[in-house]
Parts: structure tokens; sequence; C-alpha cells
């Protein structure tokens, strides 16, 4: 299981005239779960929007599951977590809805949604403990659980490789357990994450490399710093309060 | 009047039915995506295509459809290149579309008249020729929209998440800004291209005071714009209106009763919640923002 999942070499990316990654390499493979850390700016988000072809590169190049990203076409085997909920909310939609759209890139546009679809996307969202607000528009709810229909949405389409961008900000600690608990899941059967984060908080038992990032150069490849968590990362009440049960702090 | 006693009152009413469904059934994604008034704009570009057909004695609804095809492709490519000087592009487009109709209409020698017939709506007018087109394209553009709603819901809801996930973005933004071209046009001639816009959104807004979900609010508007078109046309025949002035004047209609309606509805709720000492349903978490 040492097969190269994401191969980024000497990339850079420049907007307008600020280059923002400077000869960036960074290889994850097979089970391998990787935090980009870095202070705001660092180039830390942007490093993982240029290796999912949403930045173009001014440099260098990227290949995912041994394919160029120009011709990579297996857009299945990568979920993707935004770090926010899209700006096209003016329609409300159920957390079964944004979820269910994990699954377009296994069924194509025109297959219907099927047996399969339905039992993957209640999976995801048992797996995010969000079970229960299946039918609820999203709109009413937590930051925390926004950010975790995200990732039901990514693990709705059964990916090999989870690509996430600041999960944990901004998210209360039972939606960052919750998190964790998936995530725990996600990485037994295998499978690879890239995430970028603050700080790595419930993350940091799962995490088997960090990668940090500053001035858009990799200063650091290797084991998980102790002081890991940044110093500009609050936790208000601390990881270890949750109470690990999924749905805990906002359940009805 | 008797709605069913003329060929030409029987057209009439079916036009501005398929119209007060196939409209809202694409509204709800230009809502989604927070683009409301883009059939506002498209419908100002028809004008200068209805302008055209009437100066080279072609077809308005045709020469109207290619212009503001090609319109709704420009606004669509403005808008991908996220530019904030596409603000100021598109007010060029909308207001250099509407003035170019007003004055290639002029220079064909057509009356006044027929120039607030595109804009405004003349049911009554349409010709066998518009029914067949407006009937069959109508009905083709709402079978895309329905039959395609996972994908566009997808990318108007997060344009790039559907790109990760591997989605023809570009096709189908592309589908979306012609489809509203077509429907600009096929909706000319019942409510006007001044007012066609209303027809894409008002049924919508009106739906989700009541709605929780995508497809709930999807289906909802677009029986909403069908009672508000079949009713409005009946209206404007009992009291001698403009039918498609009246079909909008009764979806805002609509929109006031149901958010009047649900917001009573809460109240109720609360009250009654609160009579029978259980602790309030409906305490919300408090919005975390999640900034950025």
């Amino acid at each position: 299981m040492t097969a190269p999942v994401i191969e980024v070499e000497r990339a850079s990316v420049a907007y307008g005239n600020r280059t923002v990654l400077h000869e960036v390499s960074l290889t994850v493979t097979a089970g391998e779960v990787v935090a980009v850390l870095g202070a705001n700016g660092s180039g830390k988000s942007t490093l993982i929007r240029a290796l999912l072809g949403l930045v173009p590169l001014t440099a260098g190049s990227v290949r995912l599951f041994d394919t160029p990203l120009r011709r990579f076409r297996q857009w299945r085997r990568i979920g993707y977590v935004p770090q926010r909920i899209g700006a096209g909310s003016g329609v409300p939609a159920t957390v079964a809805e944004v979820v269910a759209a994990g699954r377009l890139a296994r069924r194509g546009l025109f297959r219907p949604f099927g047996a399969a679809d339905r039992a993957a996307v209640a999976a995801a969202l048992r797996a995010v403990g969000l079970a229960d607000r299946a039918r609820d528009p999203v709109a009413t709810l937590s930051g925390g659980q926004q950010q975790r229909t995200l990732i039901a949405r990514a693990l709705a389409g059964e990916p090999d490789l989870l690509v996430l961008d600041e999960p944990t900000a901004g998210v209360d600690a039972a939606s960052q357990e919750a998190f964790a608990e998936a995530l725990r899941g996600f990485v037994a059967g295998g499978k690879s994450v890239l995430l970028v984060a603050h700080g790595l908080g419930p993350l940091r038992p799962l995490t088997t490399r960090a990668v940090i990032l500053h001035g858009g150069t990799i200063v650091h490849d290797g084991a998980v710093p102790e002081s890991g968590d940044g110093h500009d990362h609050v936790h208000p009440h601390g990881p270890t309060e949750a109470t690990g049960r999924a749905t805990g702090m906002w359940s009805i | 009047m008797n709605l069913l006693a003329y060929d030409f009152t029987i057209r009439a009413l079916v036009a501005a039915l398929v119209i007060g469904l196939t409209a809202p059934a694409l509204g709800v994604y230009l809502v989604q995506r927070r683009m409301s008034l883009i059939g506002d704009g498209v419908g100002h570009v028809a004008l200068t295509g209805v302008g055209v057909g009437l100066l080279f004695n072609q077809s308005p609804v045709l020469t109207a459809m290619l212009v503001a095809a090609v319109g709704a492709i420009a606004i669509e490519l403005i808008r991908e290149r996220g530019r904030t000087a596409g603000d100021v592009a598109l007010a060029l487009l909308f207001y250099g579309g509407i003035a170019g109709g007003v004055v290639l209409v002029g220079l064909s020698g057509s009356s006044s008249r027929s120039l607030t017939s595109f804009l405004f709506g003349s049911l009554n007018t349409t010709s066998p020729q518009d029914f067949v087109v407006i009937v069959v394209l109508g009905l083709t553009l709402l079978a895309a929209m329905v039959l395609l709603r996972p994908a566009l819901f997808a990318i108007c809801h997060d344009e790039e998440y559907a790109r990760v996930a591997g989605l023809p973005v570009r096709a189908l933004n592309l589908l979306l800004a012609v489809t509203t071209a077509m429907t600009v046009t096929i909706a000319m001639r019942t409510v006007g291209l001044l007012l066609i816009s209303a027809m894409m959104v008002v049924p919508v807004a009106a739906a989700q005071q009541v709605t929780r979900g995508f497809r709930s609010t999807m289906a909802m508007a677009m029986v909403l714009g069908l009672v508000a078109a079949g009713a409005g046309v009946w209206l404007a025949g009992q009291i001698d209106t403009a039918p498609g002035a009246t079909i909008v004047l009764l979806a805002i209609g609509m929109f006031l009763a149901l958010a009047l309606g649900s917001a009573l509805w809460r109240i109720v709720s609360r009250r009654v919640a609160s009579r029978t000492a259980r602790p309030a349903p409906d305490v919300k978490p408090p919005e975390v923002a999640l900034g950025r």
C-alpha cells in the first residue's frame, strides 16, 4: 500500500504578480493522513486548491492516482470538503439533498438516484452523526453541523482520498469529535486523507505526517510537531469536553 | 368572456400555463445562485433582437432568441471570471440591449404599440406558429430542468465542489444561460420582456416561505406558477386587463399570503408550545458563522 495518491512536484502558484506557492513538492501515499499546517497566508489552502485543479499552476506538475492532473477523470475517487458551504444558498436545501450531491461523481448526470445512492447517503449521515437531521434545512444547522454536512457529502461518494480545507475551523468541540470519529472510520479502510488545518485538536492521534508551510514553501515535512496546534488557534472549550456522542451539544 | 370559446383564447391560456410551469423550474436555479435578476437582464438584451427582426422583416421571436442567447452566454462568461468590473459590464449589456431595441424598433417603422406588446406581453395575438414554438420549446426546457436537477443543484449550490466532482460545470452553466434566453423569448408574448423575470423569481420566493428543501421548493414553485398563470389569464379576461401584469400581480399576492401565513403559523405554534409548557421546540443553536 505505498502507491502514490498525490504527487506534487515543484509546484508554483501566483495570483497576479504575487507568488503564493513557491516550488512546493509533496507526495501522499495510500493509507497516509497528512496534515498541512501553517499560519494564515502561508499558502496551505492554495496548495490543496491547486492540486485539485481549482487554481492553475504557474510552474510544476500535479499527479493524482498516478495520472497527470490534466488527464485525470476519476473524480469519484476524491472527496473534497471545502471550507464552507457554497455561496449559492438562495433556496433552502435539506441536509440529505446536499449530501446526495456527493453521489454525482459516481452516478453521472443521467442515471437516476438508486437504492445504492440512498444507502450511501444514509451511511455518510450516520458517520458524521447527522442522521436525525437529514430532512432539516441546512441553514438551520450550527456552523459545526454544516461542516459535518459537507464531510458527509464527501463521504457519500465513497472516495479513496479525502481532501479537506480547514475542516475544524470555527467548529464546536462536539462537531470536532464527531468529525474525528468519522475520519477514523474512513482511515481504517486503508484510505488516504490530506487536510489543511490551523490546529489538529482531536485529529492529532490520526495524523501520520505533518507538513508545515511558511511563506509559500515547505519548512517541515515529517513527524507531527508537539506544538503543531499552532499558536493562533484557540479551543474555547477544549476537545476533551466533548462527549464523543456525535450529536452532542446542539441536538434537540 | 368564456375563455374556452375561441381558438385564440385557448392558445393564450395554454401558452401561459406552459410559461407558468417552465419559468419557475428554471428560476429556482437562478434564485439558488442569487442571480434573480438575470432574466430581467436577458429580457433587456432580447429587445434588441426583436428590433433586429422587425427591421429586417424576420420573425422577431427567432431573432430575439438568437440575440438573447448570445447575451446570456456573454453574461455567463462575465460571471465566470468573477471580476468586479463584471458588474459594470452587465449594466452596459442591459441598458445597451434595451436602448438598441427601442432604436431598432423605431427605425423599422413599427408602431410604439408593437414595442409595448413585446415589453408587456400581448397574449391574445399569439399566432398558431408562435403557439407551437412556445409549447414545444417550453416543455423541452421544462424536461431538461427537471431531469438535470441533481447536477444543476450541485453547480448552483457549490460550484467548486461540482468541479471537483468532475461535473461538466461550464457546459451546465451555459445550458442554464441558454435556457434563460429561451424562456425569456417564449415568455415574451405572454408576460412581456420586462415582466418575465417575475415569473422566474416570484413563485420560487413564494414557495420557499413554506418549504424546507430544494426539491419541494421547485415543485411548489411550479404549482404556484401554473395557478398564477391560469388564474391570471382568466381574471384578465374578466376585468379586461393586461394578462402578463395580472399574472405577475397574482403571483406577488401568493407570495404575500404565504409569507404572512407562515409568519402567523410560527407565532401561533410558538404560543401553543409555550402554553403546553414544554421546552420550546424551535430553540435553534446560535448561528455560528464559519467566517472568511
